[in-house]
């Protein structure tokens, strides 16, 4: 099942939290929607799922009109982040309630609800908890059952907001991979909503990063790291240096420092230099683009950490940096530092 | 822990044992006698009979006011929702001759329905529509609170599994509210049994019609009659004791099942 969205435009009041967005989700993805908290990522699912109407534009799931249907009859799986399992029923209740309320002429008999429950139950790993109430589950096992809950009405899109957002950090990994591998068992067209970069990047196949009710990227992980199309997406994902530089007629500065950098791709004006921190290579003083002084140096894991003083007029600016563990560092060292890869994006008003 | 026994035992226990004593006073035959006698029996029956009908009647009609106040916005819905104090407040007395002026003969409700032949004051049908009066704001305010705050995700889940929103409302909101459906229940209950001002005013009194039972007992007193009356009191209290005591298991039970987070 495809889902198709054009042209979204949603409003609370005064705010716009989805200001014309497009997406296209093919069948069969695993697609995670990226964003700060207020980006717009919830409402545009929860518009996909029928609980919010936007203002303007269209949902199509395989090119039919969504949202003339409500919720009930969109066939679409949806887990929330804090699981909303009815508290009283117990879990075979629970995964067993979209099939009783199916309407009478369609509803499975009792043998079919208690075969189908089990399997789910299986599927998810949690047949042994068909008895228990949901307070009697771990955090990370209640997401599991209101997955299988969801997967009950053998739903064509499943969707999922914040699904980890509520574990620790420990089960929310267990989660991802074992979403991951689910996934690829079921091949369930599937969307979910995520804050954390980390869990966008290893869990979805593709990855639309939203900011202030906008798309600002859809891309592969490998894309969105690799190749950010926007200041935002750099910043967002994965740590960046950014240095505020002045392009002109040409030429990168950084206060009054000239940068030998390419800047053919970057409009002149104020604008922002971005760089990995593992793609700055350092080297002795004059042999790179940016030079600075070494002001506290930090050993711990496969690298150590140091913070350097940019020389470039005025204060300066301090900066971390990575280093290999065997390059000798210590405090007062001048150093030159080569960025392997950087991006320069024009500064937005 | 201790404290808390001590105090219970001083505020409540201790005078329900003086109950217990003066009632012993009697021999057994005596006491079986005041309890069994035509008048006691139906005014025990009237008291807990229509106790019991006008919680029902409560339990149902608090739950469509407190549906319509959390669930809805419209104008002067504080108002309303203030309006569900008054019968907390009013001095029970006001309210018995309230209830009385409206539905005596020459009443403004109590006209008409006289002319359909509907008698409500003086009559048990008087009894009744007191105790739901009294009663109501307990149903209101203890499962208000509890609907505030259940999940909308809750129902959106719901929405989401197929579910219509009759099949929302009794298979996942009733039975997250039931715990405190039946606390209200059993507090509007209890409160009808031992109302006794507003009732007093509307019922009539007549022996065998319409006398409620804690009216009997002071009727009593009045004769001197102690032990007579605490008969009847110690009766009350096993009968509303066993009642309570069933509702708060029942009640118990279900929380069990609907406790913290889900």
């Amino acid at each position: 099942m495809t889902i198709e969205v054009r042209n979204i435009i949603k409003r609370f009041g005064s705010f716009t939290a989805l200001d014309n967005v497009d997406l296209r989700v093919d069948t069969g993805e695993l697609v995670a929607l990226l964003g700060p908290s207020g980006s717009g990522k919830t409402t545009l699912l929860r518009i996909i799922a029928g609980l919010d109407w936007p203002d303007s534009g269209s949902v199509a799931f395989d090119g039919e009109d969504a949202l003339s249907r409500g919720a009930g009859e969109r066939h679409v799986g949806f887990v929330f982040q804090h699981y909303a399992l009815f508290r009283h029923m117990s879990v075979f209740e629970n995964v067993a309630f979209g099939l009783r309320v199916q309407p009478r002429r369609v509803r499975k008999s009792e043998d079919q609800i208690r075969a189908r429950v089990k399997e789910l139950l299986d599927l998810v790993q949690l047949d042994w908890l068909a008895d228990r109430y949901p307070n009697q589950l771990s955090g990370g096992q209640r997401q599991r059952i209101a997955l299988a809950r969801a997967l009950a009405i053998e739903p064509r899109i499943l969707l999922l907001d914040e699904p980890f957002g509520a574990l620790d950090a420990k089960v929310r990994k267990e989660l991802r991979k074992w979403l991951r591998t689910l996934h690829e068992e079921i091949h369930v067209t599937s969307l979910f909503v995520t804050h954390d970069q980390e869990e966008a990047l290893e869990v979805a196949n593709r990855v639309v990063v939203m900011d202030k009710g906008r798309i600002e990227q859809i891309g592969t992980p490998g894309d969105v790291y690799e190749r950010p199309a926007s200041a935002f997406v750099h910043s967002f994902i994965g740590e960046s240096i950014v240095l505020p530089v002045e392009v002109r007629e040409g030429r990168v500065r950084l206060g009054d420092r000239e940068l030998a950098l390419d800047s053919s791709d970057a409009r002149p004006g104020p604008s922002k230099l971005f760089i990995r921190r593992h793609d700055l290579a350092i080297g002795p003083a004059g042999s790179g683009a940016l030079e600075g002084a070494v002001k506290h140096v930090r050993s711990f894991g496969p690298t150590q950490r140091a913070d350097v003083l940019l020389n470039a007029g005025g204060e300066g600016t301090l900066i971390e940096i990575d280093a290999p563990r065997d390059r000798e560092l210590k405090p007062g060292d001048l150093v030159g530092l080569q960025p392997r890869r950087y991006r320069i994006f024009a500064e937005t008003a | 822990m201790g404290l808390t026994l001590m105090w219970l035992s001083l505020m409540i226990l201790i005078p329900l044992a003086g109950l217990f004593v003066k009632t012993a006073e009697l021999s057994l035959d005596q006491f079986i006698d005041i309890i069994t006698s035509r008048r006691t029996l139906h005014a025990l029956k009237i008291s807990f009979g229509l106790s019991l009908a006008a919680a029902v009647v409560n339990l149902f009609a608090g739950l469509i006011i407190v549906w319509a106040l959390v669930r809805y916005r419209f104008p002067g819905r504080r108002i309303f929702d203030a309006i569900v104090d008054i019968p907390f407040a009013l001095p029970t007395a006001v309210a018995g001759i309230a209830l009385t002026s409206l539905f005596a003969q020459k009443g403004w409700l109590g006209a008409p329905l006289a002319e359909l032949g509907i008698k409500v004051a003086f009559t048990p049908l008087g009894i009744f529509l007191a105790m739901i009066f009294i009663g109501i704001p307990f149903v209101v305010r203890t499962v208000q609170p509890v609907l505030i705050d259940l999940d909308a995700e809750l129902e959106e889940a719901a929405a989401c599994l197929g579910a219509s929103r009759w099949q929302t409302l009794t298979r996942v909101i009733i039975p997250s509210l039931t715990p405190a459906i039946l606390t209200g229940f059993a507090l509007a209950f209890a409160r009808a049994v031992g109302e006794y001002g507003s009732v007093i005013f509307i019922a009539g009194n007549l022996p065998n019609v319409s006398e409620i039972a804690p009216l009997l007992i002071v009727i009593r007193l009045s004769e001197f009659r102690y032990a007579d009356a605490t008969a009847i009191a110690v009766i009350m209290l096993i009968v509303s004791f066993l009642i309570i005591f069933l509702l708060n298991r029942l009640q118990n039970w279900a929380q069990a099942r609907a406790l913290t987070a889900g």
